[in-house]
């Protein structure tokens, strides 16, 4: 007994140290040689070189002319990026129908221009609350807003939605799919060089 | 659901099928015959860590040696792993992170330990990158090589001939073999893909920036990639981030999503090659195989169906019919969400790329469902497989004297000594669950933490339970689980379904072992064709559903004919 | 006793004697041997008080008093039903035993002792007492033959109504107590101490008062057992989640719902299952001496049959003389004969017939040696395999051909090659060549022939059918062994076997793991038969024998041996069907209680009741009684086991899958719905 237990510590160390030490420090190193823009976060700068967000990581937009993320539980505002979370909310939550419905009745004002019913995606929060992306459908949707905002056709909107399309991994995994920040940068540079400030203006 | 969904989801158990031979037999060769070519080069590792150990001579142990081995460094390693996380104001790299409260700190070290990964905290906030790397990515590796062991202590009491030494290997030299052989060649390589595909791998502080529109967003970073291989290698769930495989940073991609529901079911369903090549008849894990892959089927198309079926909760005039995406993420698809819910919980892994807390009633309740079968649909690294087989074993008794010969497996008798450790398995697991339940179901100890009113309400403490002992650490996450009660009775939980089935499961070993197998004739029941494989899921579905009905009635099924009628809570 | 037929499976006297038993069996010490129907017992008892309780109390919550003194009379029965089926099977044992008991009152024996005899009652006797008994009398004990020959009517333990020869030394010197006399006198030794008797065993064995749990029956026990706390844990941790989503649930609906889920059928029968299997056998007069042979019957692998009077029709007939090179045939003939003189075994007289009338023999058939001109008479053992006699000095003997050549080369002569030869000839052609020598001197060969009974081949295709090898036991040398195994269609023969060599086969067969049954009768087989797992003694045999076994046939047939494994097998069969059935049935009480249960709280869950029953009360009682009606329905099946046919161990397991399994999932939706109906009829609205 005392034997064993004397074995279980110095395994226990020595284990400690190949795998907690050695391990994470070969795959530290191995993955800073070969994808170092990865291995910190992919992160995504604007014409200017600043580095405006991490291209996996979803970031809040309000804005009209901006593509809107989905609902996110990550923080009190939402896409806390130090706060990753979902809703938890099961279906037949009470808050979670109160919330669908208070978030549908936003969208609604909000795209007074879209006749179309909400995509239950808009009104549905991600698992992470960090969800950069869209599905085409929703990112479409979202397109009428846009273009009034911007004051811009509604079809030079929708090109460059799906300009951001990413087809699905090896043409087979996962669903066509639109990263928000990488398209609002789309937008931005589209229309006018450095619309934010202009479309936050109106 | 849509026609690239089920490919995807045949893609995958293509993809698994066609590893499970080569790595079978790779295990099989590691663990049971000459160390293959390609790897003897990490001998050195090898030896040098048993001489390290103190083991000189490893020779074989009695199962009873095997398992206290077992015990022994599961208790240093409960003790070892509190210890790291209460000091981790102390650890490189980045000391200085507030020590974890020390029922949590309790609480995690059991998670880890016994392979459940329950995460009572969310990572990014509480805790350092040293804790990470130290106490979990550890115990991550140790506590799948320790599933290992069992598994091959137990095969081998079930497959070698009686002969007077009676030994079923040594526990250390498994442990050792397993790191060095498998897990961490495996989990290198699939950290470096993880990384191609934008896990991040940096020592780096949290990033603060400008965002597009005016504000600032600080992102969480970290040595995610290394800790993430090995969660999914090594079955074990616990997330760098408190979103686990739906943060971007731990499951950037759909495939790496792919990927990531390969390594989860990888080693479980290799290992059932490893134990037909044991038998001497690979027919015998090609059976338990096809088994787990049409429960696993089951589940995922199931789940799939229910969540392409919509969130009754989403069902308002003005909002597009469409799947139920509350919790899920856009990049992974319905197919992928269902397919990941399905496996994580079949395969006792718990990490989660979408909230099963969010699923319809009754995709919850597949969910809930395959981690109360007692984790034998794959399971955890070995221990599912040894779930599968004392299931088995009961399979076998019954389906014996169906066909008028006293039952036998593997042309071993069983016989009362068999059936009562068999059975005392089998209960050990729905007695901590229900009784633990049922305390949490009748006070506010237990239900003021819910997330969530109503049925659901309890399917959040029955998921919690289960999940606990079956070692499995996903969550239905609404259910604010750091508090005395749940920490201590959740670690019960946790501790039971580890430690306390090791017993039976190496007495089994110790028995079997001893007797002289009956060569198999006409008459024999065949544990390696059709009907044996249809008595088995019988038998398994029938334990695992008949014992929790009642209770899953007064959750995920009535909330789904509540919901259904509009009724919410 | 197994002269009557067996009693029919209800006959009016067993029914009634069982309705009382079953009553007794209520005493909860009896009751607890049998976890699951005590735990029912239990709940009876619960339900039955909160009856009390509110006819008494009448509180404001309380359900229906119908309902509960419904539930409460119904899960009595449910105990009475399974306490009744035990009661049966014991019950057509009692019968049987009630005959031999017949048998064995007021018996008296006279006892000898140094100055004569003495009259003494039978229970009187002890171990290693002489007594006398004459034609007319009973013989009070079982025992030897120490003097005498008698002929003794056995019926009262076989039923054959053929009087048969006992006789002082040899294989038939064993007599039971019990049985009579008819002719002649003889003196017994007694073997058994009283009370311990066969007679007395046997009437034990068929009450089952004797009987024990075998391994199998305690290890499906503790599966149920098992299954019975999942289920204690299920229900009794229902009534705190059921208090979460604001439903209290009473005592009697839980305990309604813990019955209707334990494995209560299997639970009800298993007892009546084990000893219906024993009366079985009894049935064909095999008497197991416990369950545990009965079950490890169903499990053999190996069959060890001897050759003789098993596999051929009686004994080998002489049928031809072939002298040795430069012998006169007459010469040949004589010593034969002489040398037969004092066999009196089948296979020696047919010797001397053949040799009075071999058309060869030139001389007339000479009288048998005068009794002065031998000098001593040499009798077949095992070990030499030869016999003979001495006559003026020269030793004329004749036996197996290895075993003659060794002597004459012990005295200096040799085996002719051309006897060899024909020896392997005659072996060859499934005949078995004696050899016969007179001194040093190899004078040739008698042949002697087997014939294979009639029918034989088709029993052993069955056992292979079944997966048991049968291997043919025999002293013959190995070539005339094979040709008799080619012929009997034997998958396996064990030639010259001496009882050495039959008991190391079966050690050796034992190692590798395989169960051995095998049938002997003489006092050589006894370590054989009490090493072989399953070993049938013939009644005809020896004591030693009988007591070396743990299963005597009665009808000392050998080939009964298929019918035991195929009794074993049904046991275990019944055993398995029975078990399936009652966790089948699970299913569908779970449809019927649970929405009924919930219902009150959760009305949208009234799909979930799928058979759509007329009110909760009724779904919950139609279960219950269900559950009580279907022990009774499936006694039946419990006594008599399911069919047995020949298959492959898959083929068996698809058909008991989908006639138990399937038929276990529906059966109890038709059942309950049509109770239901019942029910609702029956009750003011």
């Amino acid at each position: 007994m005392r034997r064993t237990l004397v074995i279980a510590v110095r395994l226990s160390l020595l284990t400690l140290v190949v795998t907690g030490v050695v391990y994470p420090l070969l795959v530290t190193a191995a993955a800073q040689l070969l994808f170092p823009r990865q291995a910190h976060g992919s992160l995504v700068t604007d014409d200017d070189g600043t580095v405006v967000g991490a291209a996996p990581i979803g970031q809040r937009f309000t804005a009209p002319g901006y593509l809107h993320g989905r609902p996110s539980a990550a923080g009190a505002q939402g896409y806390d990026a130090m706060a990753s979370s979902g809703s938890n909310l099961g279906p037949s939550s009470l808050a979670l129908r109160e919330r669908m419905t208070a978030e549908h009745t936003r969208l609604r004002a909000l795209n007074p221009q879209q006749p179309l019913a909400v995509p239950v995606e808009l009104v549905s929060a991600s698992a992470s609350g960090l969800d950069p992306h869209l599905s085409p459908e929703a990112a479409r949707w979202q397109a009428p807003r846009i273009a009034a905002a911007r004051g811009v056709t509604l079809a030079r909107v929708l090109a460059v939605i799906d300009a951001n399309v990413e087809s699905p991994d090896l043409g087979l995994l996962g669903e066509p799919r639109v990263n928000v920040l990488r398209t609002n940068l789309a937008l931005d540079r589209t229309f006018d060089g450095h619309g934010v400030g202009s479309v936050l203006a109106r | 659901m849509t026609t690239r969904g089920w490919i995807e989801i045949a893609a995958f158990v293509l993809v698994m099928v066609v590893l499970v031979r080569p790595l079978g037999r790779y295990l099989w060769h590691v663990f049971e015959r000459e160390r293959p070519p390609a790897v003897r080069a990490l001998g050195w590792l090898e030896r040098a860590l048993l001489r390290g150990g103190g083991l000189v001579d490893a020779r074989g142990q009695s199962a009873r040696e095997y398992g206290g081995a077992v015990l022994a460094f599961g208790f240093v390693g409960v003790i070892v792993t509190h210890a790291l996380l209460r000091l981790q104001s102390l650890l490189p790299p980045d000391p200085g992170h507030a020590a974890v409260p020390p029922l949590l700190a309790f609480d995690t070290a059991v998670s880890f330990t016994t392979n459940t990964n329950w995460q009572a905290y969310a990572g990014e906030s509480t805790m350092s990158y040293g804790a990470q790397m130290l106490a979990l990515t550890w115990q991550n590796f140790v506590s799948a090589a320790t599933g290992f062991g069992v598994m091959l202590a137990f095969a081998r009491g079930l497959t070698r001939r009686a002969d007077d030494d009676a030994t079923v290997g040594n526990f250390w030299v498994d442990l050792v073999r397993a790191l060095v052989y498998v897990l961490l060649p495996l989990s290198l390589a699939f950290a470096l893909v993880l990384v191609s595909q934008g896990v991040i791998q940096c020592f780096a502080p949290p990033l603060q920036l400008a965002t597009l529109e005016p504000g600032t967003q600080t992102i969480a970073l970290g040595p995610v990639a290394s800790q993430e291989a090995i969660k999914l290698i090594g079955v074990n769930g616990g997330g760098f981030f408190n979103a686990n495989s739906a943060h971007p940073f731990e499951n950037p991609t759909p495939l790496s999503d792919f990927l990531q529901c390969v390594a989860i079911l990888l080693l479980p369903a290799a290992l059932t090659h490893t134990y037909g090549c044991m038998t001497g008849n690979p027919r015998q894990g090609w059976v338990l195989l096809v088994a787990m892959t049409l429960l696993l089927l089951a589940g995922v198309a199931a789940v799939y169906a229910a969540e392409a079926a919509g969130n009754p909760a989403a069902a308002l005039p003005g909002v597009a019919a469409g799947p139920n995406l509350e919790g899920k993420e856009v990049r992974f698809g319905l197919a992928g969400s269902a397919l990941f819910a399905t496996i994580t919980t079949d395969a006792s892994c718990g990490a989660v790329n979408g909230m099963h807390d969010s699923f319809t009633p009754l995709g919850g309740l597949v969910l809930l469902l395959d981690i109360m079968l007692g984790e034998v649909v794959f399971g955890g690294v070995g221990v599912g497989l040894v779930g599968m087989l004392v299931l088995a074993l009961l399979t076998v008794f019954v389906a014996g004297l169906m066909v008028g010969r006293t039952p036998e497996y593997l042309g071993k008798k069983i016989e009362p000594r068999e059936m009562k450790l068999a059975m005392l398995y089998l209960l050990t697991v729905p007695l901590v669950l229900l009784v633990l339940a049922a305390i949490a179901a009748v006070g506010p100890w237990g239900t003021a933490p819910l997330g969530n009113a109503g049925p659901h309400g309890l399917s959040e403490i029955l998921y919690a339970y289960a999940s606990a002992s079956g070692n499995n650490g996903s969550a239905f996450a609404g259910l604010a689980a750091d508090t005395p009660f749940y920490d201590l009775t959740l670690a019960l939980a946790m501790l039971v379904g580890r430690f306390a089935l090791v017993v039976p499961v190496l007495a089994i070993a110790a028995s079997m072992r001893r007797k002289t197998p009956v060569p198999p004739g006409p008459g024999t029941l065949p544990t390696d064709g059709g009907s044996f494989l249809a008595v088995l899921l019988a038998v398994v579905l029938v334990v695992g559903a008949l014992t929790f009905f009642p209770v899953l009635c007064l959750g995920p099924i009535v909330e789904h004919f509540t919901v259904a009628a509009g009724r919410f809570f | 006793m197994a002269a009557a037929p067996p009693p029919a499976l209800f006959d009016r006297a067993i029914v009634r004697a069982a309705a009382r038993d079953a009553l007794r069996k209520l005493a909860p010490r009896t009751m607890m041997r049998n976890p699951v129907m005590f735990v029912v017992e239990l709940g009876s008892a619960t339900t039955t008080a909160v009856l009390v309780r509110d006819a008494i109390a009448r509180p404001a919550a309380m359900a229906p008093l119908w309902f509960t003194a419904t539930i409460a009379v119904w899960l009595w029965f449910t105990v009475l039903f399974a306490n009744f089926a035990e009661a049966l099977a014991e019950g057509r044992g009692k019968a049987q035993a009630a005959s031999l008991r017949g048998a064995r009152r007021d018996t008296s024996a006279r006892r000898l002792h140094a100055d004569g005899e003495e009259r003494v009652p039978a229970t009187a006797l002890r171990r290693g007492d002489r007594v006398v008994v004459e034609a007319g009398e009973i013989i009070p004990s079982d025992g030897e033959i120490e003097l005498g020959i008698a002929s003794v009517d056995e019926s009262a333990i076989t039923g054959e109504s053929a009087p048969v020869i006992r006789e002082s030394g040899g294989d038939r010197s064993a007599v039971t107590g019990g049985t009579r006399v008819l002719s002649d006198r003889i003196v017994v030794r007694v073997t058994a101490e009283p009370g311990a008797s066969f007679l007395d065993r046997m009437i034990a064995l068929v009450e089952g008062s004797a009987r024990r749990k075998t391994p199998n029956e305690i290890a499906l026990h503790i599966l149920l057992v098992g299954l019975t706390i999942v289920f204690l844990l299920a229900c009794v941790t229902l009534v705190p989640f059921a208090h979460y989503a604001g439903i209290e649930l009473s005592i009697t609906v839980v305990v309604a719902l813990l019955v209707c889920l334990i494995p209560t059928t299997i639970g009800g029968l298993l007892s009546a299952i084990g000893i219906a299997g024993m009366d079985r056998l009894l049935q064909k007069h095999v008497l197991a001496m416990s369950g545990r042979a009965v079950e490890a019957a169903g499990d053999i692998d190996t069959l060890l049959l001897d050759k003789t009077g098993t596999i051929t029709v009686g004994n080998r007939m002489a049928t031809a003389f072939v002298p040795a090179p430069g012998i006169a045939m007459a010469r040949l003939i004589a010593a034969a004969q002489l040398a037969s003189g004092a066999d009196e075994t089948p296979e020696g007289r047919s010797i001397v017939v053949l040799a009075r009338q071999h058309p060869g023999g030139d001389a007339p058939a000479p009288a048998p040696a005068p009794a002065h001109a031998v000098d001593a008479w040499v009798p077949f053992t095992a070990q030499t395999r030869m016999s003979g006699c001495d006559v003026d000095g020269r030793a004329l003997r004749k036996g197996a051909v290895d075993a003659v050549a060794s002597h004459v080369a012990k005295l200096g002569g040799s085996l002719p090659a051309a006897v060899a030869e024909a020896a392997a000839s005659i072996g060859d052609a499934g005949g078995t060549p004696l050899c016969v020598s007179d001194g040093a001197t190899v004078l040739g060969l008698v042949r002697l022939e087997d014939v294979v009974k009639p029918g034989i081949a088709e029993r052993f295709a069955r056992f292979r059918a079944i997966g048991v090898r049968t291997v043919m036991i025999t002293g013959d040398n190995p070539r005339t062994a094979a040709a008799i195994a080619r012929q009997a269609g034997v998958d396996d023969f064990v030639a010259e076997a001496t009882p050495e060599r039959k008991l190391e086969f079966i050690r050796r067969e034992q190692a590798l793991g395989k169960l051995v049954a095998m049938t002997g009768d003489g006092t050589n087989d006894a370590p054989a038969l009490a090493q072989a797992d399953v070993g049938v003694a013939m009644n005809s045999g020896t004591q030693a024998a009988k007591e070396a076994g743990n299963m005597i046939d009665l009808d000392s047939n050998p080939t009964k041996l298929l019918e035991v494994v195929e009794v074993g097998k049904q046991l275990l069969m019944t055993r398995g069907a029975l078990t399936t059935f009652s966790l089948a049935n699970d299913v569908a009480k779970y449809f019927a209680i649970l929405p009924a249960i919930f219902v009150a709280v959760y009305g949208e869950i009234a799909p979930l009741d799928l058979m759509r029953l007329s009110t909760p009360y009724s779904a919950i009682v139609s279960s219950v009684v269900f559950n009580a009606l279907v022990i009774v329905g499936l006694i039946p099946l419990a006594l008599r086991g399911v069919r047995y046919r020949p298959r492959s161990a898959a083929a068996q397991l698809r058909r008991a899958l989908l006639l138990y399994g399937v038929g276990g999932l529906i059966v109890p939706f038709v059942g309950i719905k049509a109770i239901d109906v019942v029910v609702a009829a029956l009750l003011p609205t």
